[in-house]
């Protein structure tokens, strides 16, 4: 008898603690649309291909791509992006050289071509779509953050 | 083998003995224009895509390949097919073009690119064909639908509207200088210039 409460007891705390987790639901980009039914897609954003550069969030942020590469191909034949940042083409396209790290192997030696770890461009530079974000961003780079608390210290001070 | 000659010789000298000369006109005429439309049907024929990639050279390689491109699909729901690019549109040439394309049919009798591995192995030569083909004159069937005089610079990118205004502008390069592999993969392309 004990035993049948007991697990009536757990039965309904496991049901309870179950409704409680279908309020609290994540949200998704499903937007709540039930699973066994397709979501309308949404609309595809467009990439920003307006040539300007945008500010590095940290110094070792690899920059974006301010232009569309629809159809660049990078592969064994040929690299579409370093037949304008190549350090030979840059007079002629005038578009930025590829950083000088690009020439390093992993040991730190320079070499002259660019190296074969760095060569597929797409592995960290990314264009960007003009779309808005999915979640705020609060995020604040290093000098943003050394001079607030500057700025608080010179408060107390006064 | 002279008396066979002779004969044919003096039957078209002689006189019609049996036909009207206006049974000869009149059928000689309308003989002329299905000839002349035949001909031409049978040469439109062969400038579709669906002749194209009736081989299977064509189909499972470059026209494969234009699928996912902007000539292929785009925004406004113009297509360009395969003899849009690679056929004149001017009859001479076109001519021209055809007796050339002769080689083709060589190529898939026998088999030149039956297999992806021959196709990858000869894509430079094929790629280099249709370049030298363009800039010898001057990218006509790029222009055939993209007018330099029609362009709106306000529209392209800065990057476009700078490289138009400037060298295609001044004849200095013209569209395949720049737009290389815009419809098909690319092949290697050590030593081409601008690469």
């Amino acid at each position: 008898m004990r035993h049948l409460m007991t697990n009536i007891v757990i039965a309904i705390l496991l049901f309870s603690s179950g409704a409680i987790a279908v309020e609290n639901e994540i949200a998704t980009l499903r937007d709540k649309t039930p699973i066994d039914q397709q979501k309308e897609p949404n609309i595809i954003p467009k990439v920003v291909n307006k040539d300007i550069k945008k500010a590095r969030n940290y110094p070792m942020q690899p920059p974006i791509i301010p232009h569309t590469i629809r159809g660049y191909e990078v592969n064994l034949n040929n690299n579409k992006c370093l037949s304008c940042h190549n350090r030979q083409r840059t007079e002629e396209s005038q578009a930025p050289m590829v950083s000088v790290t690009h020439f390093m192997d992993r040991d730190g030696n320079f070499l002259a071509e660019v190296s074969p770890r760095r060569y597929f461009c797409n592995q960290c530079h990314v264009t960007q779509l003009d779309a808005k974000p999915l979640i705020e961003n609060d995020f604040i780079d290093m000098h943003s953050l050394i001079k607030q608390k500057q700025s608080q210290i010179l408060d107390q001070e006064y | 083998m002279k008396k066979i000659i002779q004969i044919g010789w003096q039957t078209l000298r002689r006189p019609s003995g049996y036909f009207s000369l206006g049974f000869l006109v009149l059928g000689g005429f309308i003989a002329g224009v299905i000839f002349w439309g035949g001909f031409n049907t049978a040469l439109e024929l062969t400038n579709t895509e669906e002749f194209c990639i009736s081989c299977h050279e064509m189909e499972n390689n470059v026209y494969e390949e234009l699928k996912a491109t902007i000539h292929f699909t785009n925004r406004s729901g113009v297509r360009a097919t395969c003899p849009d690019c690679h056929v004149p549109h001017k009859w001479s040439d076109k001519i021209a073009r055809k007796m050339q394309a002769s080689k083709e049919v060589w190529g898939t009798i026998f088999g030149t690119i039956n297999t992806r591995e021959k196709f990858l192995a000869q894509r430079r030569h094929l790629a280099q064909n249709e370049w030298t083909r363009l800039k010898a004159n001057d990218s006509l069937e790029c222009r055939n639908c993209h007018n330099f005089e029609f362009m709106d610079f306000t529209e392209q990118s800065q990057r476009a509207a700078v490289q138009h205004s400037n060298t295609l502008a001044t004849g200095e390069k013209t569209c395949i200088d720049c737009h290389k592999g815009i419809a098909h993969e690319l092949p290697d392309m050590k030593g081409v210039e601008g690469w």
